[in-house]
């Protein structure tokens, strides 16, 4: 469960696009074990700073460190062995469209291990049984559902077996079922292997469903507006606007 | 149909009456006939009387408001509309919407323009030359450690570049043969020369035509896919997770597409080269010449440094096909639209750089007297 020291310390962070920021000194801590939740109105900048988090997209300023290591400073092998620590899930799933779903899952093994052919397939398969996809190991991504895609796309994520997993957007486009079989299954994933979670979104049931802990960003004032259990923040938050994103409320149009 | 009447009130003001169905089909007239005679009524209050509108929908909201815009506040008002289209008419700020509240960016000088397209050659440059130097090192790499090039890919990849160009490639180059034997055997003939159209074939294909040709198919077939495949990457962020996986994007897509370039481009040259000989062949023989006759003059002009002429030029069209296409294939932004620039752009660069590099190798091979 929660406990110990941060597995990321993200310090002083600014991020933007052409030095224009979008998020500015921005600071806070994953715990390990933990489901950790970044939420925000749209365009607020939450899958750009995930981006920043897994050292795709260079900040303007500041540092991520995964579990000691800064990601932003780290170049060839120092970096490699960052990247094995996490896992992504992207919004789109982006499972390579040529390859079956135990191809996709087998990757990361091939590359990574110097396991057998059988020995990697056994484990791929393990991966997908895990997120209930072990019948679809034959099947190409197009010929899944996009809920399939995801989650063959978290046992990709997970092939290495990383300590943390990022999630950008996991129920964006999914049906209210489907999503929250997905909530289930970071949830299950979360409590029996004890993977730290690190997911973006702004579904509010999601939210509920799973999150030990958010923090919420906004661009108003280019940064986090408030941190911590999204159930105490619905009704004890002393700004407006949060009060208001956990009661999806909508704001009075200007007049 | 919508009409207007227009009459003056008692008390001076001049009223226009519209009446009927006021939509998008049926306002046009009514429109400026109410603007004219808001304008001719310049020095009156005026009242839009809408009493006998029977339907009003947003094309009609936009005649009144536009009516009404068209003196300062108060001077026109709309009277008597009814309560459903008043609802629809009290959604908007007239002085509001009849000014447009997002205009057009400023256009731009002509020096900033300059600059800006100076500044993206420049990162253009740049973003070349990191790509030539990384993948010049995984190809380095590749060659150190072959176990590491994913071969299943790079076979997969040989026969799509390869053999399905096959048809193609054997079309054009036996039509550049015959055209070629026979645009040049007519004037020949004259001359009584028709034999040395064979030394023309035998030269100009082995040594310019044949690679170059192949290598212009190439870039339109596969560079184009190249671009295309891994443009579509880049959109569905697979590009990104193989980066997050920490696994080198130029290693993983573009040494698999350079490598089967290499092994293909060669081949595909040298049955282009013969295919064509094969097209002038069957051309001279309406003019003659046995194939026989075509075989010995093409073997006593062509010797082996013409033919390594072209077939060392071919390794290296191949990896500038292969190259330009996977780099526009990365350069890719987001949307279908970027695919398809990213397409047009590697063939386009393809071309140019061929024709470019083909005359550099022109003036090194007449230095070097090959």
């Amino acid at each position: 469960m929660v406990s110990g020291q941060p597995i990321i310390r993200v310090r002083d962070l600014t991020v933007g696009y052409a030095d224009v920021p979008l998020l500015e000194h921005v600071s806070f801590d994953v715990r390990p074990g933990e489901i950790f939740v970044i939420l925000g109105g749209s365009g607020s900048g939450k899958s750009t700073l995930l981006k920043h988090m897994i050292g795709l997209d260079e900040p303007i300023g500041g540092s991520v460190l995964i579990d000691g290591a800064d990601i932003v400073a780290a170049r060839g092998d120092a970096r490699r062995a960052i990247l094995r620590k996490i896992g992504v899930m992207y919004q789109s799933g982006a499972l390579f469209g040529s390859m079956t779903l135990a191809q996709n899952v087998r990757l990361p093994l091939e590359e990574y291990t110097d396991l057998t052919s059988d020995e990697i397939e056994l484990i791929a398969r393990m991966k997908l049984s895990l997120v209930g996809l072990a019948l679809f190991t034959g099947h190409l991504p197009a010929e899944v559902s996009g809920g399939m895609q995801k989650r063959a796309a978290i046992a990709r994520a997970m092939a290495l077996d990383p300590m943390i997993l990022f999630l950008d957007e996991p129920s964006a486009g999914l049906d209210p079922i489907t999503s929250a079989e997905l909530d289930a299954l970071i949830k299950r994933l979360s409590r029996n292997l004890g993977v730290t979670f690190v997911v973006v979104t702004h579904e509010l049931p999601s939210i509920f469903a799973i999150a030990d802990r958010v923090i919420m960003i906004d661009r108003r004032v280019k940064g986090i507006i408030a941190e911590g259990d999204p159930r105490k923040l619905r009704t004890e938050s002393t700004d407006p606007w949060v009060r208001q994103f956990f009661n999806r409320e909508a704001e009075p149009l200007p007049t | 149909m919508a009409t207007l009447a227009i009459s003056d009130a008692p008390d001076g003001r001049r009223v226009l009456a519209l009446s009927g169905r006021l939509d998008a089909n049926s306002i046009r007239r009514v429109w400026a006939e109410g603007r004219a005679a808001i304008a001719a009524a310049s020095r009156q209050r005026v009242v839009v009387d809408a009493t006998n509108v029977d339907y009003c929908d947003g094309a009609g909201i936009a005649l009144l408001v536009d009516l009404i815009a068209q003196r300062k506040p108060g001077d026109v008002q709309v009277a008597n509309l009814a309560p459903a289209f008043e609802a629809l008419l009290s959604q908007f700020d007239v002085r509001e919407v009849e000014r447009d509240q997002d205009p057009p960016p400023r256009p731009r000088g002509g020096i900033e323009d300059i600059g800006i397209i100076a500044a993206g050659i420049g990162n253009d440059l740049r973003d070349q030359v990191v790509f030539v130097g990384e993948t010049a090192a995984a190809l380095w790499y590749a060659l150190l450690h072959p176990a590491s090039v994913r071969w299943k890919d790079v076979w997969r990849i040989c026969e799509r570049v390869g053999a399905d160009a096959l048809p193609i490639v054997a079309l054009i180059s036996f039509l550049l043969g015959v055209i070629l034997a026979f645009q040049s055997a007519i004037p020949m003939r004259r001359f009584g020369a028709e034999i040395f159209v064979a030394d023309l074939i035998g030269l100009a294909m082995l040594r310019e035509l044949g690679p170059l040709m192949t290598a212009i198919l190439l870039a339109g077939r596969s560079g184009a896919a190249f671009a295309a495949e891994i443009g579509t990457m880049t959109v569905n962020q697979e590009v990104d997770a193989l980066t997050t996986m920490g696994l080198d994007p130029v290693r993983f897509l573009v040494t698999p597409r350079i490598i089967a370039a290499l092994l293909m481009t060669p081949l595909l040259t040298l049955f282009a080269d013969l295919i064509s000989l094969l097209g002038g062949a069957l051309t001279l023989q309406s003019f003659s010449i046995p194939f026989v006759t075509f075989v010995h003059e093409v073997e006593a002009i062509v010797d082996y440094s013409d033919f390594m002429a072209g077939f060392v030029k071919s390794f290296v069209f191949a990896i500038l096909i292969a190259g330009i296409g996977c780099l526009r294939g990365l350069q890719t932004t987001a949307g279908a639209s970027s695919v398809g620039n990213a397409a047009t752009r590697a063939v386009v660069s393809g071309i140019v750089l061929l024709v470019a590099v083909d005359g550099i190798f022109a003036v090194v091979y007449y230095l070097l007297d090959i």
